[in-house]
């Protein structure tokens, strides 16, 4: 039930907008986040904004899992 | 069509070495508990058990928040469905989870009006647009999802709503860990904390986990590589003779968590003593409306007097909810309790431990 999904912000308007995820676009609540800003990934769970992803921090460890990926491979 | 962050997190090469290093890591025989029944769904749907050294044994834990849902509450929440005029809300995850008579589902069949919403904000809608109804909205979930409700309300108010009703039994999660570790039942050696629980609260409320009870606190991701990742944190704790809260999740959780959500959170809510299933009445696990806000609390304004509860015969989803036995172990597990047929809220819900044994075990 604690599911939260990242979702893209394509519309702010006024405390509420519009995400889309996986080609799917849904409307949201910013009222636990305000100050999103279009093109910020945030994660969604039941129709509001709960947190902003950390993109910075999201690309460093998928960097990191990739070399890890890549070891694995030239392992194998 | 691909989802960024998270098809990243479910490489099967990295997964791998992942699961080398915590084989080299593991020395002696450890129980992790993933405290989360996203997790718990996680873990069964991408294998993660089968890619652990034998020494690492997972445990669920308490997580799911329908399944420790007492059947007093769902009897309850039955009862103001039953009610004349009233709609009761509720999402998807409660409907089938049998009380002690019958399920919402099965209400709904006979005759009560009971919705399913996604959001507490399309109940808010529908009071809004039904303003002859009482709408009800059923509130079940951990510190995700109370400040979605709390916002929900706030609208509510905003609106002018007179219509709009909570029933709340939301629990807190780091009281339902600590009553675990005091009953000694089982031998936790660290947590695989809920992620999006900690987008809420941060990590400071598991200080005292790490620290009173020396248990290292983990809190992870849902994706695979996030829990590999996780359980490899916890295992180093464990080697290192650490005991600290770490953040694996550092994409989606702050140590701060999101102050903003839990203002509203505790604007609207207080903690009050709940009972969960398995586990009984723990001191300050749960969330009720605040006395300014009697009147939304549907226990206020509706009197209501349920049947006298009665357990289900011969189930051991509380046994299974503290982790003190696998599903398996249970006599009723996949001969009288299946998912078709169930008798246990853990083999109901989707995030139910016995659903995702039932489901994965035998192939993990």
């Amino acid at each position: 039930m604690c599911l939260a999904i990242p979702a893209r912000v394509i519309e702010v308007n006024e405390g509420v907008g519009l995400v889309e995820l996986a080609g799917v676009v849904r409307e949201v609540s910013f009222m636990l986040l305000p100050n999103v800003r279009v093109g910020d990934y945030v994660l969604l769970h039941a129709g509001y904004a709960l947190q902003r992803v950390d993109e910075a921090d999201a690309e460093e460890t998928i960097r990191l899992l990739a070399e890890i990926a890549e070891a694995g491979r030239n392992q194998a | 069509m691909t989802m960024r962050y998270v098809q990243e997190f479910r490489d099967g090469a990295a997964a791998q070495v992942l699961a080398h290093r915590i084989e080299r890591a593991s020395s002696r025989p450890v129980n992790l508990m993933e405290v989360c029944g996203t997790h718990t769904v996680s873990i069964f749907r991408h294998g993660v058990r089968g890619l652990l050294p034998p020494p690492v044994n997972l445990l669920s834990g308490p997580g799911c928040p329908v399944c420790v849902t007492t059947n007093a509450d769902i009897d309850k929440a039955i009862a103001l469905a039953g009610q004349n005029g009233v709609t009761l809300a509720t999402f998807g995850d409660m409907m089938k989870v049998p009380g002690s008579y019958q399920s919402l589902q099965q209400a709904k069949a006979d005759g009560a009006d009971v919705r399913v919403v996604y959001s507490a904000r399309d109940s808010v809608r529908l009071a809004r647009d039904n303003s002859q109804r009482s709408l009800i909205f059923f509130a079940v979930g951990f510190e995700t999802t109370a400040p979605t409700i709390a916002a929900a309300l706030l609208e509510a108010e905003q609106l002018g709503l007179t219509n709009f009703y909570i029933f709340s039994v939301h629990k807190l999660v780091p009281p339902a860990m600590i009553a675990l570790l005091e009953s000694r039942e089982v031998r936790i050696d660290g947590f695989i904390c809920p992620g999006h629980v900690s987008v809420v609260i941060g990590s400071q409320p598991y200080e005292p986990i790490a620290r009173r009870y020396g248990v290292p606190c983990v809190i992870s991701g849902f994706e695979p590589l996030d829990v590999l990742q996780g359980i490899e944190m916890l295992l180093r704790q464990i080697g290192e003779g650490r005991s600290e809260v770490e953040i694996q999740y550092s994409r989606g959780v702050r140590p701060e968590g999101n102050p903003l959500a839990r203002e509203l959170m505790y604007r609207v809510f207080e903690e009050r003593d709940a009972d969960w299933r398995g586990l009984g009445c723990i001191p300050g696990s749960g969330l009720k409306l605040r006395p300014q806000y009697r009147a939304f609390d549907a226990e206020e304004a509706f009197a209501v007097k349920p049947p006298p509860t009665k357990e289900h015969r011969g189930c051991l989803c509380g046994d299974v909810l503290r982790g003190v036995i696998t599903p398996p172990q249970c006599p009723l597990f996949a001969k009288a309790c299946t998912p078709e047929k169930p008798i246990g809220p853990c083999m109901v819900s989707s995030e139910g431990t016995c659903a995702g044994w039932y489901q994965y075990g035998s192939s993990s």
